[in-house]
């Protein structure tokens, strides 16, 4: 309800758009600076992403894999060509909408974690909710389930430099799915971890995919990390090389 | 985001830095407290000054020979000729509208008691300059209208001297020699301590005016006198009585001006108060100004603490901030520290104003009015030197902002 009510929605129907994708790029490039400096991130891509899919992006560095995750999650806009989330025009709405797009739709995790520094784990975690409008006490205890959920339990008000790596991933995973959204986007979240705990991160991703049906599109660089996804998409020069559909890795028990 | 919660972030992220915070808004405490304190000052003399002359009497009026120009009290003064005596028993028998009238003439003296003695000032009045001047007797008696009527060798005391010729002795009954005349001791004044011009009140010795006049000046014309109208109200009514009827008997002709003035202690007072008032102002835009310094410190530090937070502002546009949420957020910090400053500054200077009134002996004078218009000035600054840095976070670009190192 709350979504089909959300604003500067003008929906753009496609004659003849088959099932409904739920992210589709048509066309769309990216291209950076002026003149000599002018870079051109992105090509001409056409992707359609569905509900429930894990892509997994691959592509060496400078290929726009990055540009492409940035696009989608709205934290960015196509240079030319469109975007359509459920067959609304991205392009045409206005940053606060997009801001609610990035705060109710989307949750981002990044390489680096990115958490506010000083700040404990339960409130980054509920970051994504303050700007949703949510009331203080209703925030404490959505966080409080987000962190028990990537196993942090207990841990709520350790700070960021109190944590390793894989905890500080974890909160940020927290951070992600505080508030519901239907496509976790991920930019190489192992890229700063360790084998053993870059799985731990993907079983719990993996987890969220298959038993809770969350739409995951994930950056990385490493082969045996995109073995949990669904689908491989390979960037080069801007352009999609491949995409294929690969049977995941399945789950492993809990531990 | 709702107000609490922006409020609570905010007060949070200045916690964070706590030192710095403090000596951001350290501009912003000083201005404030000067703000208050010299206003309190400025309050504190004008109380003190009209405290003064309402306790002298808002009714008083001066008279003093010469024309009535500014100069009335310098060299006027020298060259008009003094009022007599019979002019005093004039405005007391004719003038209805004057309660008392009474004469009062100094000379700087030696007062000598035995082996000691003391430079003073010897004033000659008729009884009723005590009612007037609201002076009663500690010891013995005020000096009463036989001593005028006989030009009796009599003299009372204030304190000061009182102590500096007898110490801890009785002085009633000794004669006390003042130039060349011996005067009998009658009675002591009962102290009145340092005037708002710091001057020793009772540092002072009385005579009967006829005395002071035949045996001391050689002459029978008072050079001042003092007047008290029945009441405040009929204060202008008692002047123009005397005006009318001094003119009269000191012939002037219709036409004429005025050989002698009447003056107002009103006039002192509105005086005095306007000077107060140019000087708070004064040191008020003093104060200012250095509110205006403390708020471009406020500033310099948000517009550091916005890119020092760039990586933060980053991830909070990332999980669904609008760039009027991060506006938001920024503007409530500077004006949270300009207000916590302006808090600190109002408590500062309400403390620093107490002791400086206690310093410098004025009342503690505090205007609720010049309080609030000083702390709403701090908040303002706050929004003011606020906005260019809070602008300038929210117009910042998520991805830029969170590849900011």
């Amino acid at each position: 309800m709350k979504r089909a009510s959300d604003p500067g929605a003008a929906v753009t129907v496609q004659a003849g758009a088959r099932s409904a994708a739920l992210l589709r790029l048509s066309n769309v490039t990216k291209t950076y600076g002026e003149g000599a400096a002018r870079v051109e991130a992105l090509r001409g891509i056409d992707l359609e992403i569905h509900k429930g899919e894990f892509v997994v992006i691959m592509g060496s560095s400078g290929s726009g894999k990055s540009t492409a995750m940035n696009v989608l999650g709205c934290l960015d806009v196509p240079s030319s060509g469109h975007y359509f989330i459920e067959d609304v025009a991205v392009e045409e709405l206005q940053a606060d909408v997009l801001a609610r797009l990035r705060n109710i739709r989307f949750g981002f995790v990044f390489q680096g974690f990115n958490l506010l520094p000083r700040t404990s784990a339960l409130d980054n975690a509920q970051l994504p909710l303050i700007y949703a409008g949510v009331p203080a006490r209703v925030r404490a205890a959505r966080a409080k389930r987000a962190l028990a959920v990537v196993g942090l339990a207990g841990r709520e008000s350790a700070m960021p430099n109190q944590l390793s790596g894989g905890q500080q991933q974890r909160v940020a995973i927290a951070r992600a799915l505080v508030n519901e959204p239907e496509v976790l986007l991920a930019d190489e979240p192992t890229g700063n971890l360790d084998t053993k705990t870059s799985h731990e991160i993907m079983g719990t991703l993996a987890h969220l995919n298959q038993e809770l049906g969350l739409t995951i599109v994930m950056v990385t660089h490493e082969p045996d990390v995109a073995r949990y996804g669904s689908r491989i998409i390979t960037f080069r020069d801007g352009r999609i090389e491949s995409d294929r559909a690969q049977a995941p890795m399945p789950l492993q028990s809990a531990s | 985001m709702n107000n609490l919660t922006t409020l609570s972030l905010a007060a949070s992220a200045l916690f964070r830095n706590t030192l710095r915070s403090l000596l951001t808004t350290l501009g912003v405490v000083i201005g404030v407290a000067a703000v208050v304190i010299m206003h309190a000052m400025g309050q504190g003399a004008t109380d003190l000054v009209t405290g003064e002359i309402q306790n002298l009497g808002s009714n008083m009026l001066v008279i003093i020979p010469g024309g009535d120009s500014r100069q009335a009290f310098g060299s006027g003064l020298l060259s008009a000729q003094l009022f007599r005596r019979t002019d005093l028993d004039a405005i007391r028998r004719e003038c209805d509208a004057v309660r008392y009238v009474s004469a009062s003439n100094s000379l700087a003296v030696r007062a000598v008691m035995g082996e000691k003695n003391r430079a003073t000032t010897l004033f000659g009045t008729t009884p009723e300059h005590y009612a007037t001047r609201d002076w009663h007797a500690a010891l013995g008696r005020l000096l009463n209208e036989e001593d005028e009527q006989q030009a009796a060798k009599v003299c009372m005391l204030g304190e000061t001297v009182r102590r500096d010729l007898f110490g801890a002795g009785n002085p009633l009954g000794s004669e006390l020699r003042v130039q060349h005349v011996n005067c009998r001791i009658v009675g002591v004044l009962k102290a009145k301590g340092v005037s708002t011009f710091g001057t020793d009140q009772d540092d002072l010795v009385f005579m009967p005016s006829t005395t002071f006049q035949r045996r001391l000046l050689g002459t029978d014309r008072l050079g001042m006198m003092m007047v008290s109208a029945v009441s405040e109200a009929r204060t202008d009514e008692a002047r123009t009585q005397i005006m009318s009827l001094l003119r009269q008997r000191r012939h002037v002709r219709p036409g004429d001006d005025d050989d002698f003035a009447v003056r107002d202690l009103r006039e002192v007072q509105a005086l005095l108060s306007k000077v107060t008032g140019v000087l708070t102002s004064l040191l008020a835009g003093v104060a200012a100004v250095s509110l205006v310094v403390g708020g471009i410190g406020i500033m310099n530090i948000m517009l550091v603490s916005v890119t020092e937070r760039t990586r933060e502002i980053g991830i909070r546009l990332a999980v669904g901030a609008r760039p009027r949420d991060i506006l938001k957020q920024f503007l409530v910090e500077s004006v949270l520290l300009s207000s916590v400053g302006g808090l600190l500054g109002l408590g500062i200077g309400l403390l620093g104003a107490y002791f400086v009134s206690r310093g410098m002996h004025i009342p503690y004078s505090i205007s609720p009015r010049a309080c609030a218009l000083a702390f709403g000035f701090a908040a303002l600054v706050g929004v003011v030197f606020g906005v260019v840095p809070a602008r300038k976070a929210s117009k910042l670009h998520p991805i830029a902002a969170l590849r900011y190192e």
